[in-house]
């Protein structure tokens, strides 16, 4: 803010364009939840009774030997992840400023979303 | 740079909490914050989230759910949740319309905003009636 900047068509811009990279990945990410959520949807909508078996089944289903079900949970809680990852470390940007508190935010966040993870396929593969 | 630095100009920077509450955002404003959030709330919550699903999916555990979801603060807990993932989902589909180019306008920008609410709150209440039993 101190030092004035040349703004406009002369401006130095650096970056490794990690910034366009990670709004496409959050909006790809988003349709990916959004289509896996319809998925969910019509499953329940699909139900014969809202039984432990058809609930479980709408995670463990399998096509032709393929444990689909399992695949497009993993797939969508991976898709979660990387969108959630790009959310909060925005938030922390936005507020939080300094450096070290903000790092280990991150890294926080890092530990929690692989660790949720972790239990999210432990309870999908394991049932 | 010749202008700017002889002249004082007014900096804008963060508003503080006290600020905060007096600042009256357009509707598309709440709509972003709500976002954010939401988002945030099932961030944090992603654990319980998580328990919930594992309690779900065991055979014991899926039979005790009834009785455990009985609890009004646990439903309070769930319309939250439910509310939250809501919101997330109808407000984040205008965004991807408007970052697609779509109702940019400030006339259809509000008009998407008023119609988000409509839809996530109106799905809420009726989620709502449905675990309070009114239904």
């Amino acid at each position: 803010m101190a030092t004035p900047e040349k703004i406009g068509a002369k401006r130095l811009v650096v970056g490794a364009h990690y910034g366009v990279g990670d709004f496409m990945i959050q909006r790809i990410t988003a349709v990916i939840l959004a289509v896996y959520t319809l998925i969910l949807l019509v499953g329940v909508l699909m139900m014969p009774g809202f039984t432990y078996e058809s609930w479980v089944g709408l995670f463990t289903f399998t096509v032709g030997g393929l444990p689909l079900g399992q695949l497009l949970g993993t797939l969508a809680f991976l898709a979660l992840s990387y969108h959630v990852w790009i959310g909060i470390r925005d938030i922390w940007m936005d507020y939080v400023k300094p450096v070290g508190i903000r790092l280990t935010l991150q890294v926080l966040t890092i530990l929690w979303l692989v660790g949720s993870f972790i239990y999210f396929a432990v309870i999908i593969w394991g049932a | 740079m010749s202008d700017s630095a002889t002249k004082k100009r007014p900096q804008f920077r963060n508003i503080n909490v006290l600020q905060l509450l007096k600042y009256r955002l357009p509707l598309a404003g709440r709509l972003s914050i709500l976002h954010r959030v939401s988002g945030a709330l099932m961030f944090l919550l992603l654990p319980v989230i998580l328990a919930l699903f594992a309690m779900s999916m065991s055979p014991t555990g899926f039979q005790a759910f009834a009785a455990f979801a009985s609890f009004p603060l646990v439903k309070l807990i769930f319309l939250v949740l439910i509310w939250a993932f809501l919101h997330h989902f109808c407000a984040g589909i205008r965004y991807l319309a408007l970052d697609s180019h779509h109702g940019l306008d400030k006339y259809s920008a509000q008009k998407s905003a008023g119609v988000v609410f409509g839809a996530s709150l109106g799905l809420t209440f009726v989620f709502a009636l449905k675990l309070f039993g009114v239904w």
